[in-house]
């Protein structure tokens, strides 16, 4: 990105004005490395966000931000309804509810490495990954609008996890307020053998060890020890989700047009949130939301299930669960008051900080856990939610490290075989069913997740506690 | 210029971009699926063992573009349901319906290595349009 098209307000915070059609201001939290590195499109998607009706504050731009259809991925833009606030399904995006949960094992990482390669190959058979993979679980449509309506909550309920999980999980499992009505038969054919399934493209299942503690205290709240073994799971609404945005966004060319708002681009479609169109696409999100939720329990069950057998002592307690694919009504302090907003965030984590009354009591004192994914080589992130948090940007953060080459400029030089067997030498075991897709999951595809983290820490959306490395990783 | 008809991929950061020719529309159309199955797999590959209707009323006020988001939608849904790849396509369009015949098979992980899974065809860089020499181009941005 050109940075002379930007002002900077500091090290790592820079702003493109409201000029034009531009209601607010941009401001993007990256260093000039990053920022350097950054596509000129994030600029160009954040600024025709900027424009769209109600928006409040600033249309806020991660330190992982890269280009993507309509909002950048790692944008996040509030509405107001009282003044005219839209909700875009463009700007949750099509994996509705994508997200990370990361579970502790107590197992110390000598444990899994003398097993390291039947893990790897039983977690690899239970946990169906990748294009044309079933799920065991096949729903009726009594069954899914149950689903939809209960989340995690449902799952727990069908046997699939424990109930403390719960207060683990964003909104405690279950999103309030989700409409099974809306959701098309369409969409639920779509995921009538998909769930408990992990998908493909950038998804993905890690066992991975504690390699590195940066907040000992909160380490401690988050239960994360060094040289201790975690799991983490990476997926979303599945094939629900994608039908739901593919629908709504059609649904919203019109809506948007009925109610005379011009847009920049037809991928910015959206419609008032006071309107029918845009409380039918909250309704069906938030049931996408309940999918992705349920999906991630069903498949932290199948885990259990396998480390079970392998462990018959460990206990598999999950930490959190995250998602970064949202858009969601929560009280915000802006230009000096209280105010009712609808928060997208695509691309971009929710990091509530410490004394968050959505947070469960336990994380209180310290604030939300903030799981960032990096890719399959690198490791991965735990941070937590700091109190600038919100004056920075609604109490959001980071999501993963971000790609830096697209998927056919990384198997024009990497072949899959090629990348598992690097991995492989530095202790990573891949497991997937498409060589083709892993070579497109290059590590090397992507951002340093390192200089994310670091650059979200400064920013002060949130503070690092613990880097993860992956020993084992499953992938769609 | 890829002369008609025929396809090609093109760059997108997070995903990738679709592209079909052909003397029509409805060609380029054809071609811009058989771009959409080479993101999952070699479309060489896909044997035409099974065949898939799809009937698309027109609802779009003549807008061909809004239209060939609508077919990609149909094809990828076709897809995820019956866990297909499709490799040869038939489309005509009229006023009032886009009608598609679509020859595949069942996924086969060993043979087909898919590699993604495609979610959702996108507005993004969306563009059917007729170029310098004459054929037809569909082109945008699928979400991987």
């Amino acid at each position: 990105m050109d940075i002379g098209k930007l002002e900077r307000i500091d090290e790592t915070v820079w702003r493109i004005p409201a000029t034009g059609r531009m209601r607010v201001p941009v401001l993007i939290y990256a260093d000039e490395a990053l920022i350097r590195d950054m596509d000129d499109k994030v600029a160009e998607q954040a600024a025709n966000v900027a424009t769209l009706p109600g928006i409040v504050g600033a249309c806020y731009v991660m330190p992982d931000a890269h280009w993507g259809y309509g909002f950048p991925i790692g944008g996040v833009a509030a509405f107001d309804p009282e003044e005219g606030g839209v909700v875009s399904a463009g700007g949750v995006g099509f994996d509705i509810s994508c997200g990370v949960r990361t579970l502790t094992t107590g197992l110390r990482r000598e444990a899994v490495e003398a097993v390291k390669q039947t893990l790897a190959e039983a977690l690899f058979a239970a946990i169906p990954a990748g294009v044309g993979s079933r799920g065991e679980i096949r729903l009726d449509d009594a069954e899914m609008t149950a689903m939809l309506r209960g989340g995690a909550r449902w799952a727990v309920e069908r046997g699939y996890g424990r109930p403390e999980d719960l207060e683990r999980i964003e909104e405690r499992g279950c999103m309030a307020d989700a409409d099974p009505a809306q959701v098309s038969a369409r969409a639920r054919e779509r995921q009538r053998r998909e769930m408990g399934t992990l998908g493909s493209g950038n998804h993905y299942l890690e066992v991975q060890v504690v390699e590195q503690i940066f907040d000992p205290e909160v380490a401690e709240v988050f239960d994360l020890r060094p040289g201790e073994i975690v799991v983490t799971i990476h997926c979303g609404s599945r094939g629900l989700g994608h039908q739901i945005a593919s629908e709504f966004l059609k649904k919203m060319q019109r809506a948007a047009k009925a109610a005379g708002i011009e847009l920049p681009d037809r991928e910015l479609a959206c419609a008032p949130i006071d309107s029918p169109a845009g409380q039918s696409y909250l309704g069906a999100m938030r049931a996408g939301i309940n999918c992705a939720l349920a999906n991630r329990q069903i498949i932290t069950h199948l885990v259990r299930r396998v480390f079970g057998e392998f462990f018959p002592e460990a206990d598999l307690k999950l930490i959190y669960d995250v998602s970064h694919n949202t858009c969601k009504q929560e009280t915000h302090e802006v230009e000096g008051r209280r105010r009712e907003l609808f928060v997208h965030r695509k691309g971009a984590t929710r990091a509530f900080g410490p004394g968050h009354p959505a947070l469960p009591a336990v994380f209180r004192p310290v604030g939300q856990p903030v799981i960032i994914g990096g890719s399959m080589g690198t490791g991965s992130y735990i941070l937590v939610g700091r109190p600038e948090s919100e004056k920075r940007a609604l109490s959001s953060a980071c999501h993963g490290a971000g790609r830096c080459l697209s998927r056919r400029q990384a198997t024009k030089i990497w072949k899959g075989r090629e990348v598992v067997a690097q991995l492989e030498q530095e202790g990573i075991l891949v497991r997937s069913p498409s060589m083709r897709g892993v070579a497109e999951e290059a590590p090397q595809a992507y951002k340093s997740v390192d200089a994310v983290v670091r650059a979200a820490e400064r920013a002060g959306l949130a503070k690092r506690v613990a880097r993860l490395r992956p020993l084992i990783c499953i992938k769609g | 210029m890829t002369r008609a008809p025929g396809w090609e991929h093109f760059e997108h950061m997070a995903d990738i971009g679709v592209r079909g020719y052909g003397r029509t529309p409805a060609e380029a159309f054809a071609q811009a699926a058989i771009a959409l199955t080479a993101v999952v797999t070699d479309p060489a590959k896909v044997r035409p063992e099974e065949k898939v209707e799809i009937e698309l009323e027109r609802d779009d006020d003549g807008d061909l573009e809004l239209l060939l988001v609508d077919f990609l939608d149909a094809v990828i849904y076709e897809m995820a349901v019956r866990k297909m790849l499709f490799g040869r396509f038939e489309v005509t369009i009229d006023d009032y319906r886009l009608k598609a015949v679509l020859w595949g098979e069942p996924v086969d992980r060993e043979r087909h290595q898919p590699a993604v899974e495609v979610k959702g065809a996108t507005y993004t860089e969306l563009k059917v349009a007729r170029t310098d020499d004459g054929c037809w181009l569909a082109q945008c941005v699928l979400d991987v």
